[in-house]
């Protein structure tokens, strides 16, 4: 798995506009997503830096770097309706019993989105 | 392209098959290829290929020729030794079962089993290094036990039981005593003059023999009745046409087995468990040290990381290793070895295995110490910070 070997946008932003950590109890999975988001020249909000810290296994390593990929130039809006199962096609596909790993990048995500929109308003 | 590295430390799983082990076997494929039961020429050669290697094994344990019986492996002679020994007894007589909690599931699920026909079985604890209580085992036992099965080197965290104990307290109390030694097996010393003890699971595949070959030392006089139904094979307890090939292959790897392997084993074992505890901060050796621990096995973990992860980049750098940890599982569970030793789920999701053999060097330590230093770094520093809390 390429992405595992070289994961993308592993670390922190220090500015970030919008952050949220999401745990996994069952295999204990932990996963930290920070956003930066900027308005484009039509006003629309875009993320233009997502960073990620994982501490998990081999799927959710590699299916936050995916993860940070897919929404990196994405609008706010379009990547609130990213899904885990876009993320987990986007890897190439996991074994039922791993996709509780990448199950969990989209909601980290999520979270931070919440935490951007939380802190603008 | 250049060559990658392939160091092996994944012994405990299985193990190459020696190059002289396949010599050995190769001419009972094409040549001697008889049923050892025919009475002409090829059956003969067949039967007197089988005697020796029967007569080779039972030599290596100190025990007589008749009481070596050949098996699929250690699942099967495990298998046979709880469910043969049950099933010749009285259940309305006999009808517990002690075993310990850090058994492998070749046992602990025969035992399972024999519970959902109403046997009862006791689960003896360990303690934090892998060792049962022998006063909890002799307290264990009642007028209505049959056998006690401890497992005699633990293929996860390498703790050899003091068998010569246990077999003592069984005898004493005139219990069976079954002992799982297929990861002990040529990497201690068992002399069945020495253990009382009553049978014996051993396999060939984890110590250079090949797959699919394993045999069960029974005491003259055990009572025991065969789990197979078919021909009067191995003394009539295990009926089959004998795997030639295969036994011959076992028997020629036993003889391959020294002393001075263990030795050497022990020696870059310690190499590495030294050098990560030392160099490496937040790490922790499961199982105990010396003598007491196989001399082939390394369990070690390390905070802050999940052991699928760190075992998926050595296998990049051509390192071969296992985890305890619960997403290398199918169930999402961590090892029920590492939980009863009292780690918790959380550390035992950030443990290694590592298992020796003969045919490792002391280079392949240093590049694999040299490999584990940086990925365990890397993926400490992908880890969000606030997970960093729990100290070992
Ligand atoms: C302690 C122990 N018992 C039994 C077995 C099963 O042996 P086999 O693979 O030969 O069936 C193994 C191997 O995984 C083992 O380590």
């Amino acid at each position: 798995m390429e992405v595992f070997k070289n994961p993308q946008n592993v670390g922190e932003i220090p500015d970030a506009d919008g952050e949220g950590t999401l745990g996994n109890p069952k295999c204990g999975d932990v996963m930290k997503v920070q956003i930066k988001v900027e308005k484009d020249d039509k006003g629309k909000e875009v993320i233009t830096d997502c960073k990620v810290q994982t501490f998990g296994c081999v799927a959710a390593i590699a299916s936050s770097s995916t993860m940070t990929d897919m929404v990196i130039g994405k609008t706010v809006e379009e990547a609130k309706k990213l899904t885990n199962a876009e993320v987990a096609e986007e890897l190439g596909g996991l074994p039922p019993v791993k996709m509780h790993c990448s199950n969990l990048s989209a909601d980290a995500l999520k979270k931070a989105i919440e935490n951007y929109e939380k802190k603008r308003s | 392209m250049v060559e990658m590295k392939e160091v092996y430390l994944d012994n405990g799983a299985t193990t190459m098959v020696d190059p002289l082990v396949v010599k050995a076997m190769q001419p009972l494929f094409s040549e001697i290829y008889g049923n050892a039961s025919s009475l002409h020429h090829q059956g003969e050669a067949a039967k007197h290929k089988l005697n020796e290697a029967r007569e080779a094994i039972a030599k290596a344990i100190n025990a007589k020729f008749d009481e070596l019986i050949f098996t699929s492996g250690g699942t099967e002679s495990d298998n046979l030794a709880i469910l043969g020994v049950a099933s010749a007894h009285d259940k309305s007589l006999k009808d517990h079962i002690i075993t310990s909690k850090i058994e492998h599931p070749a046992v602990l699920n025969t035992c399972k089993y024999l519970e959902s026909l109403g046997y009862s079985v006791t689960y003896l604890d360990v303690d934090t290094e892998g060792f049962i209580d022998l006063d909890q085992l002799e307290n264990s036992i009642t007028d209505r036990t049959l056998l006690v099965s401890i497992i005699h080197g633990n293929n996860e965290i390498g703790t050899i039981q003091d068998v010569e104990a246990i077999g003592k307290i069984c005898k004493k109390h005139g219990v069976l005593f079954h002992m799982d030694a297929v990861q002990s097996f040529t990497k201690t010393s068992i002399d069945v003059k020495k253990i009382d003890v009553d049978l014996i699971s051993m396999s060939s595949h984890k110590i250079h023999g090949p797959k699919g070959v394993g045999a069960l030392f029974v005491r003259k006089g055990t009572k025991i009745a065969s789990v197979f139904k078919g021909g009067g094979h191995e003394f009539k307890l295990r009926p089959g046409t004998e795997n030639v090939p295969g036994i011959v292959g076992f028997a020629k790897a036993v003889s391959l087995a020294s002393s001075s392997h263990i030795k050497q084993m022990s020696k870059l074992r310690d190499k590495l468990i030294r050098s990560v505890l030392d160099e490496i901060p937040n790490t922790k050796l499961n199982g105990p040290k010396g003598d007491r621990r196989l001399c082939n096995n390394v369990n070690i973990s390390f905070a802050s990381l999940e052991g699928e992860a760190l075992g998926a980049y050595l296998d990049i750098e051509g390192i071969c290793t296992s985890t305890g940890s619960a997403c290398s599982s199918q169930t999402l569970e961590p090892s029920h070895v590492l939980l009863s030793i009292g780690v918790s789920h959380e550390i035992a999701n950030g443990t290694l295995r590592m298992t020796l053999s003969r045919f490792t060097k002391e280079e392949d330590i240093d590049y694999t110490i040299d490999a584990l230093k940086r990925y365990v770094e890397k993926l400490r520093k992908m880890s969000p910070i606030n997970t960093i809390i729990k100290k070992l």
